[in-house]
């Protein structure tokens, strides 16, 4: 650390051991201020701790601040019992007298907490269960809500919707689109090598159409989607629970589900199936531009794609889009609702709303495989 | 109590002006602040209170004027200079603006560690030294979100005079607090100014707190866009002419 009491001052006070009748001495003189007593604190504590009885003379000392009178109660302290002569003067002893009054007597010893293995295996399951009871609970209010909604759609917010949309939507293309294009022209150039080997470079649009459709389209979206709204959710539900603004929409007979949730699923269901379509098209674009370089013109090339692709393979890469949008907006409004106070449980808000979205988003996906495989789609 | 009107100025704001692109929130603010007072900045919502109190702790710099703090001019200060008028001086924020991962006694401890060379025993009986004159000793190892806001005030402040400032400024102290808490800290301000010399600069438009705790004080307005009374508030309440003083002292509506 350094010095900030200027250049590196001489203790002004320099204190004396002496041996009176048995009892040690220690006199302290002048001004005792805090870097005085931050240097002369270890030379203080050997002299005082060598066990004679102690007696602290602080009758020259002029003046005193919180670090100087922290030094003698400590000599005080590790003496266990110590004989006090003031400070004559009126401001240290004054000084000296509030910050005895003000520590409580003893130091308070931290009280260690007791091994349990046990009782702390059972609080966690406990506490993970209630968790997932609140999960659901919430799945069911948002169930509710929205088959409320449906009979009555004007009375959803529309103008909401539209904002989330733009903002999960229109402003994620930029970034959809570059990772889109790249992942095309990635896809084309890794798999190049090996089909040359057989002569089946003709074959690279199908491989890139067929997964980038089927796969990772929507899985790329969607982790776009997670990591964008799906945190800015949480964090923004979890600051209005912070300000009671859900609190206050409840007291106004307004149903916060249905007032803040409803709209923002809407909206990352809604908009899923449009990165998706982003991403589809950047990702044939960009293994287009490979091809071009390989010597296949596009026309070859959508020639290919116009034979294997089949309307299913985008309709059952769109529709996955579509739910993981739903579980990644519901995973992020959850996690906001539920927030603790305080402005680190916003963060652990968002953190939870992008994990627990990506973890959703790939058993989902496990599962749409095999529901596809089944039905030979 | 100022028994010395001619005591040393702590602080001196000389023609202050404040403006934000074309609004100007105060122009020609001139005040001093002598050693010793509970010197109160006082007015309405919106007057430029807590953007004042900014500018006297070095945050921003003012648009014009010049302000003067223990003889130093924050804008002319930078590096160690700064950090040693810094350590001279303390604030308590109006919420208290506690490190919430730390505990109380961590909170305190901290412009410590930052400023001197104590030991860690050292610091830690500081700490709860100071924790122990706001009242709090039994709180020590609480968290900020555990503890209520008058608790929280009170270690503001505790952390605020860590270093044994020359000068505290408060911001808001009985804000939100209801009427005896916000009585128990005007008491602990007005002790801890008679006892340890400190000079408090008090931000605040609690008209009880104003009249018991306030050796002076200056009055901001946001029409007038600048300073509109100065002096004893006791005196500006039965003596002032001012409507806008007359209002806020006697609870008239304007």
């Amino acid at each position: 650390m350094a010095g900030v009491h200027g250049p590196a001052q001489m203790p002004s006070s320099p204190f004396q051991a002496e041996t009176e009748g048995g009892r040690l001495v220690l006199r302290f003189a002048g001004a005792l201020d805090t870097p005085t007593a931050a240097a002369r604190w270890e030379e203080a504590h050997r002299a005082a701790g060598a066990g004679a009885p102690l007696t602290i003379d602080a009758a020259g000392v002029t003046s005193l601040d919180s670090g100087g009178a922290a030094l003698l109660v400590s000599l005080a302290r590790l003496a266990g019992e110590a004989e006090w002569r003031e400070p004559s003067e009126a401001a240290p002893r004054g000084a000296l007298e509030r910050f005895r009054n003000a520590i409580p007597a003893a130091p308070a010893a931290p009280r260690p907490k007791p091994f349990q293995p046990l009782t702390n295996i059972g609080a966690a399951t406990l506490g993970r269960l209630r968790a997932l009871g609140g999960r659901m609970a919430f799945l069911g209010e948002t169930v509710l809500a929205t088959l409320r909604l449906l009979p009555r759609p004007w009375r959803i917010r529309w103008a909401e919707v539209l904002r989330h949309l733009d903002e999960a939507g229109t402003r994620a293309f930029p970034l959809c689109i570059l990772l889109g294009t790249l992942i095309g022209v990635i896809l084309a150039f890794q798999s190049s090598v090996p089909m040359r080997q057989f002569g089946a470079e003709i074959f690279i649009p199908q491989l890139v159409g067929i997964s980038l459709t089927r796969e990772l389209g929507p899985l790329l979206a969607s982790i776009i989607l997670a990591g964008r709204t799906g945190s800015a959710y949480a964090a923004e539900l979890g600051t209005m629970r912070v300000n009671e603004e859900v609190d206050a929409l409840k007291i106004m007979g307004l149903d916060p589900v249905a007032w803040l949730v409803v709209p923002r699923i809407l909206a990352s269901t809604l908009v899923m199936p449009a990165l998706t379509m982003v991403m589809n098209v950047t990702g044939i674009i960009g293994m287009m531009i490979v091809m071009a370089t390989l010597g296949f013109p596009p026309v070859a090339v959508l020639n290919q794609l116009e034979q294997w692709l089949s309307v299913q393979d985008l309709a059952g890469g769109l529709g996955k889009a579509a739910v993981f949008g739903l579980a990644i907006g519901y995973i992020g409004c959850q996690a906001g609702l539920s927030a603790g106070r305080g402005p680190r449980a916003v963060g652990d808000a968002a953190t939870g709303a992008v994990v627990g979205g990506i973890v959703a988003l790939v058993v989902l996906d496990g599962i749409f495989a095999i529901l596809f495989f089944r039905l030979g789609w | 109590m100022v028994e010395n009107a001619n005591a040393e100025a702590v602080l001196t704001a000389q023609g202050v002006a404040m403006r934000f692109g074309p609004r100007t929130i105060f122009k020609d603010v001139t005040f001093e602040v002598r050693r010793g007072e509970v010197f109160v900045i006082l007015g309405g919502s919106g007057c430029g209170k807590s953007t004042l109190l900014k500018l006297l702790i070095g945050l921003m710099p003012p648009s014009k004027g010049e302000i003067r703090v223990l003889g130093g001019d924050w804008s002319a200060l930078e590096g160690e200079a700064r950090r040693g008028l810094l350590r001279r001086i303390g604030v308590m924020w109006q919420s208290g603006a506690l490190l919430g991962s730390l505990t109380l006694a961590e909170n305190i401890k901290l412009p410590i560690e930052a400023h001197t060379r104590l030991p860690e025993a050292a610091r830690a009986l500081v700490a709860s030294a100071k924790l122990g004159l706001v009242g709090l000793d039994d709180a020590a190892e609480r968290l900020p979100a555990e503890i209520s806001g008058g608790m929280l005030k009170r270690a503001g402040i505790a952390r605020a005079m860590a270093l044994d400032p020359e000068i505290l400024f408060l911001d808001e102290p009985s804000a939100g607090l209801d009427p005896i808490t916000s009585a128990g800290l005007d008491a602990l301000i007005l002790s801890l100014a008679r006892e340890t010399g400190t000079t408090f600069i008090v931000v605040t438009h609690e008209l009880q707190s104003i009249l018991a705790i306030g050796d002076r004080c200056i009055m901001l307005d946001k029409d007038a866009q600048g300073m509109i009374a100065e002096g004893d508030p006791k005196k500006l309440r039965d003596e002032s002419e001012h409507p806008t003083v007359r209002a806020f002292f006697r609870r008239e509506a304007m």
